[in-house]
């Protein structure tokens, strides 16, 4: 392995690259998770699910439908995030009285369910999903091979993210989200629907885990248990970026898919705890998080 | 962010406050009948599974005590369980330690990685403490995973000796270890129930409902805090480092996330902050593990269906259901 | 407890006055995968072999009464463990079969050996098995860690692929994957460049592959299962590696894993089996009736493995009459084996078994007539030369 301690600077690019990649995905579901907890302060533990729903909607398309991957691109977030509003009317809504813990243990028990039924439907060997025609093969950068996909993938997520970040921070609607996190009450008074507006930020929270679910299927095999072991180093990501900026958790996850990337090179048999490693040195620093407000 | 999540369960709230010569002598009876049930079990049932679930259920009691008590609820009490079954398990196979030493130096390691993460993890509250309880307990599943010279990897200490009790008597049959580990059972649950009974317990409460009221009552609540999660920690290492002897095996299973999942819900069917609770949980969760071990997924189904159930219809568990039909805290 | 035990016992003896003839009654637990990850190329796969082999040997007839149960150990230690005390303490299980993912097997193969009862695997790759935790209890039938890397990483070196960079799992089993090979592609005159360790169970392997590719090895070894194995393999193709000139190894890859990844993405992939369904005639036709009970999927060399092993198991409790398990293990290592499946063999004394294995190339989507239809054969190698040599395995109750 060592020889590889005197890499090039190009194949560093590379890895940097790769890292950037990963942390599309840390990026989407931080962000998800975040918008959802801003307003109904729950930590949703479903999100893992939700994001491997997304992948196995994207692959029920394409076997049952014959959709392709930029309808599934479309669909699966709906579908996916229309299933997150019936959770939040049905289930989340009649504990949103209790402590916000009650709602991590519900997701977390809906979790359980989704990922069984799944187990017990589809297995564990984890089902093919070709690349889109469109995006196959790759092009020669010089210093590595880029997959053409990859490279969509970095650039769909940050379009994703900075449209929602656009939209809660700069627009009305936004506005009203913002609002209603601040003072649910105060904004009810003022004639906003906030319960719908609870119930739409869940949808769009999980639509946003299902999107990152379909952007994962061509590269990693539709799996059942792909969101489970992914979930939790998110809930890290969340910890160190603390929840309170949308742009926060944005960053976060982007620069820990880099940082996880280099350690892949330099000492890989740490790329697994890296981030959890991080995580301790920021609560000994700031423990709110790096963009947190005390809470 | 002041914890509410026992405060739920009047039947708790009162539990303490409200101790009257009734409750105690109920109390006492029950823990006769426990003592009694406990000798009869290993004539009627299969011993091995019978200490499955007395280890489950000390593993249970000691998360409750947490999150009952403390209000802080932790997901990565598996850290704790699992690095003291592999302590225990490495010490008696590696070091020849006799079991009660090697249960012994698990519970200490398990101690002393409670002060650890403690101390880290009370810097938040609510929310961030379970994930970061889980980040944590994550860490040591890494730990586990990439050091197989200390925990076997994969295959985990297997064929650990059961050894003989100080050195003399041999454990090896069910029955002798059977003994053992009621024994240890016991005790770990009179200890706890000695703890919520205690003026430090009666604090902790105090904080768990109130924490700035707590302080400005002149407690140091952080150290409370720490405390009762260490005390938590090291009872779930007793459980963990028991059941490392009782299966001669301490595998990833022990420092899973899923096994911190598992105790969250056998604490959640029982009756958080009851006393009782979580044993019955345990019992309820272990047997439906072994009777529908055939259903291979469905077992996850079912318990994600339990979860659901227990938050949204059943928050006060078995025996809060119980506690509030009798109108005594149990 | 005590009532339905009182049942139980009213219910065995029911069974035993309706089946007086019977002369031996036996009853096999099937454990493996259920759920998991190697559900396919086990599970309940396993079990119909398990009852093909009864049938086809008429126990019945020949005044055995067999009793197949199963269930699911979901590749954790402790819950596989757990299942096998109970079935030799309570519920009078006297042989175990199959039983995948190595860490299970050690377990299983403990208790067996405590209980005194008989193991045979055909799941699990550790051929610690047979070596330093071998049992006389315990037969280890379909294949091993020692023959997956004698038939890849042997053959991969003769013909050519002599400089190798492997991509390790980084937990026990695949370390001892790495190491196995790693010393047989030395052996046979080929150059280890470099290995890197991926974390486990990992998804996402670009960055370790494009290190592979930097490497500018002819061979990339995967020493890593499952999942692991098929987004290796997966993300192996979307960089182009395979298409870059650098072949791809698979250390440890079932016939199920190459279905599940396709053949436009497992082309070219080399790997060693020890039972391929389209060998000849009576594999063929053997694995007919399989899929046919089998939703159409052809059987991975592991639930042959089943057949065939609890084939040589009744042979020998037909011999001797018996089911004490001292009589018949050694009954089972004296006679030689004979089945449709795996040919003439024989069970070693430290409780290898011993057969042919090949070492396979997968097949473009252009050459394959149609599913299932996924290997082409490259090299045999006879049994001899796959298996390690008894006295190098260390076994302890072997002399010297």
């Amino acid at each position: 392995m060592f020889e590889l301690l005197g890499i090039p600077p190009q194949a560093l690019f590379g890895q940097v690259l790769l890292g950037l990649i990963n942390g599309s995905f840390y990026a989407i579901l931080s962000l998800g998770l975040a918008v959802i907890f801003g307003l109904l302060n729950i930590i949703n533990f479903t999100h893992g699910a939700q994001y491997m729903m997304g992948a196995f909607v994207a692959w029920m398309g394409l076997n049952y439908l014959g959709l392709n991957y930029w309808a599934a691109l479309v669909l699966s977030p709906i579908v996916v995030g229309f299933t997150g509003v019936v959770i939040e009317r049905l289930l989340l809504k009649r504990i949103a009285h209790l402590d916000h813990l009650y709602g991590l243990l519900l997701t977390f028990g809906l979790a359980l369910i989704v990922q069984g039924l799944f187990r017990n439907s589809y297995g564990s060997s984890g089902l093919p999903y070709q690349i889109p025609p469109q995006l196959a093969g790759g092009h020669n950068l010089g210093f590595m091979f880029l997959p053409n996909y990859r490279g969509w993938v970095v650039i769909a997520s940050l379009v994703v993210c900075l449209a929602t970040w656009f939209m809660i921070e700069k627009t009305k609607l936004g506005a009203y989200l913002r609002a209603a996190t601040e003072n649910p009450t105060l904004t009810q008074a003022f004639g906003i629907n906030v319960p719908l507006l609870v119930t739409l930020t869940y949808g769009f929270g999980v639509a946003l885990a299902a999107f990152a679910g379909v952007l994962a299927a061509p590269i990693y095999s539709v799996n059942p248990n792909m969101g489970a072991d992914l979930i939790i180093v998110v809930f890290a990501v969340v910890v160190i970026g603390g929840m309170g900026s949308i742009l926060g958790s944005i960053i976060t996850g982007f620069s820990l898919g880099l940082i996880e990337g280099l350690t892949k090179v330099f000492y890989p048999e740490a790329s697994a705890t890296v981030i959890f490693i991080i995580m301790v040195l920021v609560l000994l620093v700031k423990p709110a998080g790096l963009f947190g407000r005390t809470a | 962010m002041a914890d509410v999540i026992s405060a739920d369960a009047p039947a708790a709230g009162l539990s303490i406050s409200e101790t009257s010569k009734g409750t105690e002598r109920l109390h006492r009876a029950i823990f006769i009948g426990l003592a009694v049930a406990l000798a009869v079990a290993p004539f009627v049932a299969y011993p091995v599974f019978v200490m499955k679930v007395m280890c489950f259920a000390l593993f249970a009691l000691a998360f409750n005590l947490l999150l009952g008590y403390g209000g802080l609820l932790s997901f990565g009490h598996a850290a704790y369980f699992g690095m003291a079954s592999y302590v225990s398990a490495y010490t008696a196979k590696h070091w020849g330690l006799t079991p009660e030493l090697a249960i012994l130096s698990g519970t200490i390691i398990a101690a002393a990685l409670g002060a650890v993460f403690g101390s880290l993890a009370i810097r938040r509250q609510g929310i961030y403490f379970a994930m970061i309880t889980l980040a944590l307990a994550q860490m040591v599943f890494f730990f586990s995973l990439q050091t197989p010279r200390f925990t076997g990897g994969e295959d985990g200490i297997q064929a650990v000796p059961r050894g003989k009790l100080f050195g003399l008597v041999s454990l090896a049959d069910d029955r002798a270890l059977y003994w053992l580990v009621a024994v240890i059972f016991m005790a770990g649950l009179l200890l706890i129930y000695r703890i919520i009974h205690s003026p430090f317990g009666q604090v902790c409460k105090a904080i768990r409902d109130n924490e700035p009221r707590a302080i400005s009552l002149g407690y140091r609540a952080n150290q409370y805090k720490l405390a009762v999660f260490v005390l938590s920690a090291t009872l779930a290492g007793l459980a963990g480092a028991t059941k490392a002897i009782v299966f001669q095996l301490a595998s990833l299973t022990d420092v899973h996330w899923s096994m911190s999942g598992e105790v969250v819900l056998m604490t959640l069917v029982g009756g958080l902050g009851t006393v009782f609770g979580p044993i019955a949980g345990a019992l309820v969760i272990v047997s439906m593990q072994n009777y529908l071990a055939s259903f291979g997924a469905w077992v996850t189904v079912i318990q994600g269906c339990i979860f659901v159930v227990c938050v949204l219809l059943f928050r006060e568990g078995i025996v809060g259901v119980i506690a509030k039909a009798i109108k005594r805290p149990l | 407890m005590k009532f339905k035990s009182l049942l139980l016992a009213g219910a065995f003896a029911a069974l035993m006055s309706g089946t007086a003839f019977a002369q031996v009654s036996v009853k096999v637990g099937v454990l493996n995968d259920r759920s998991g990850l190697y559900a396919d190329l086990s599970g309940e796969g396993s079990v119909i072999a398990a009852r093909m082999a009864v049938e086809d040997f008429k126990a019945a007839d020949k005044g055995i009464k067999v009793d197949i149960i199963s269930a699911d150990h979901q590749n954790k230690p402790d819950v596989g463990s757990t299942i096998a005390r109970q079935w030799y303490d309570q519920d009078g299980v006297d042989v175990i079969m199959d039983v995948p993912t190595s860490s299970v097997a050690l377990a299983v193969n403990q208790i067996t050996k405590e209980k005194n009862k008989i193991f045979i695997n055909s799941g699990a790759a550790a051929s610690d098995l047979t070596g330093s935790a071998c049992s006389p209890n315990t037969i280890h039938w379909t294949y091993d860690t020692y023959a997956l890397a004698q038939g890849t990483g042997g053959a991969m070196v003769k013909a050519g692929g002599d400089t190798w960079f492997f991509l390790t799992a980084d937990y026990a089993f695949g370390h001892a994957l790495e190491r196995d090979t790693a010393a047989i592609v030395t052996k046979n005159g080929g150059k280890v460049l470099g290995a890197v360790k991926t974390p486990f169970p990992g998804t996402d392997f670009s960055s370790f592959l494009l290190q592979a590719q930097a490497s500018k090895a002819k061979v990339i070894g995967l020493a890593n299962a499952g999942g692991d194995t098929i987004n290796s393999i997966k993300q192996a193709g979307e960089f182009g590696i395979v298409a870059g000139g650098q072949k791809l190894a698979g250390l440890l890859v079932f016939i199920t894993d190459v279905n599940a990844l396709g053949l436009q993405t497992a082309q070219g992939l080399v790997l060693t089996e020890s039972f391929y369904w389209d060998t000849n005639d009576q594999t063929r036709a053997w694995s007919d009736r399989f899929a046919k009970l089998n939703g159409g999927k052809k059987p991975s060399m592991v639930q042959a493995g089943v057949y065939s092993g609890l084939l040589h198991y009744l042979k020998a409790v037909e011999a001797t009459k018996s089911k004490d398990p001292t009589v018949v293990m050694a009954k089972m290592k004296e006679l030689p084996t004979d089945d449709p499946l795996f040919g003439k063999g024989k069970v070693r004394e430290d409780g290898r078994k011993m057969h042919d294995m090949y070492l396979f190339e997968v097949k473009k989507p252009s050459e394959s007539k149609g599913p299932w239809d996924y290997y082409k054969q490259i090299a045999v190698l006879p049994a001899e030369q796959a298996f390690r040599p008894l006295s190098e395995g260390g076994c302890s109750f072997i002399k010297k």
